[in-house]
């Protein structure tokens, strides 16, 4: 259960990893409050449309699995939509088309294909706990990032002072694209080291290492 | 005419699907690496956009807002987008294999493409009238097109350039998007609105 959990959150994480469901990613991230709703209503529809994947997989016929699930999805996404412009109808401007978008996520699909439907509904909604935890970390690094640069806040409150030049390009489409390209440069980066320090030490060190034994007995 | 020759420049340049709505990323990303193959996904985006549009405008006013249905949308959309596409594969195999030979293996691909949907989804949100629909059905297809094989022709001179380990792959391609976005913001002073 642990090592599911894990592989969403950090191992296979949904957005820097495995480069799934960028329309939402990139869209919506132009402060942390839009990209943590965004991570919230996809954790909804992840969840409840795993669990249904998961307690119908016996009865669903393979050749029509993906129209079913795909239908599946699409009710749960009506219900969010629905949800949020009655009770957040700010939240549900501000998103706009990328909520009824949440319906054609990779994220959503792959999970019910790959996982949810090869597994019991416990294992599928831990799975899908997992991926959509990674995913809101994931979205609020990317908003708080472009909010901070962009916009000199963080959650609607402003941290950096009118010393700071804001960097409007940031909260542009163009910004988002440079900042999600930097974050995945910097967890290849994070990757390698971990590789390169399990490794063992460099020809070069350990030429250093043999050397200075020789001149030690010398 | 003028404002048709209006959402025309708008979907293609302005208000580029993929680089000012992120419609369509996946796979902006995954066919962007060869050339041709970039050519026959956007003719393919291209037909299905245009066909979508139509059908999904036709469906949405005459079937749903007459039955009062308008709470289903997403699920018919959706269902609409995979069918049609599942049907044209079927005709396009039977009436021209050699059509089939090279958009074949694209179709299925535009199914989960986002930009089907969204296209669906604009349509409705700005209230376009039918002739308005097709239009913008095909301008945006050809918008998509346009970047899409922009960015396998620079992806093609990426791969013999020199950069760090940790840029190669996903990160570059990123970072050459938001470039290329940048360079499409200089087409935003077109149309004033």
């Amino acid at each position: 259960m642990k090592e599911i959990l894990k592989k969403g959150l950090w191992e296979n994480h949904p957005i820097f990893r495995q480069l799934l469901g960028m329309c939402p990613t990139l869209a919506v991230t132009t402060s942390a409050l839009n990209g943590l709703s965004m991570g919230l209503a996809v954790t909804f529809v992840l969840i409840f449309s795993s669990l249904v994947v998961s307690l119908i997989r016996k009865i669903v016929p393979p050749q029509v699995r993906i129209a079913v699930y795909t239908i599946i999805i699409a009710t749960f996404v009506t219900l969010a939509d629905v949800f949020l412009k009655a009770q957040f109808p700010q939240i549900s401007k501000a998103l706009g088309p990328y909520v009824p978008l949440i319906v054609v996520n990779c994220i959503i699909l792959g999970r019910a294909e790959a996982f949810a439907s090869r597994n019991t509904p416990l294992r599928a909604i831990v799975d899908s706990l997992g991926m959509s935890l990674g995913f809101i970390w994931g979205l609020l690094v990317l908003g708080s990032l472009r909010e901070i640069l962009g916009n000199g806040s963080i959650f609607g409150v402003t941290i950096l002072g009118p010393y700071f030049e804001r960097w409007v390009v940031m909260i542009l489409p163009a910004g988002a694209f440079l900042v999600l390209g930097f974050l995945v440069a910097f967890m290849n980066f994070l990757e390698k080291r971990k590789l390169n320090a399990i490794r063992p030490p460099s020809l070069k060190l350990r030429r250093t290492v043999l050397r200075s034994f020789s001149e030690g007995g010398r | 005419m003028r404002e048709l020759f209006l959402i025309f420049i708008s979907a293609v340049l302005v208000n580029n699907f993929v680089l000012t709505y992120f419609l369509g990323i996946c796979p902006f990303l995954g066919v962007s690496s060869h050339y041709e193959s970039a050519i026959g996904m956007g003719f393919a985006v291209v037909f299905v956009m245009s066909l979508a549009s139509s059908i999904c405008w036709i469906i949405y006013h005459i079937v749903l807002a007459h039955f009062n249905l308008i709470i289903l949308e997403y699920v018919v959309f959706i269902l609409v987008i995979a069918s049609l596409v599942q049907m044209v594969e079927m005709f396009i195999r039977k009436y021209s294999p050699s059509l089939y030979e090279s958009l074949g293996i694209y179709l299925p691909l535009i199914t989960t493409n986002c930009a089907i949907l969204g296209l669906a989804l604009f349509m409705i949100i700005r209230d376009y009238n039918f002739i308005q629909s097709v239009v913008f059905g095909f301008s945006c297809g050809l918008g998509f097109s346009l970047v899409l094989v922009m960015m396998a022709g620079i992806r093609e001179e990426l791969k013999f350039s020199d950069m760090p380990e940790v840029f190669k792959g996903a990160a570059i391609t990123l970072i050459t998007a938001g470039v290329l976005a940048l360079a499409f913001m200089g087409f935003s002073g077109l149309i004033s609105s």
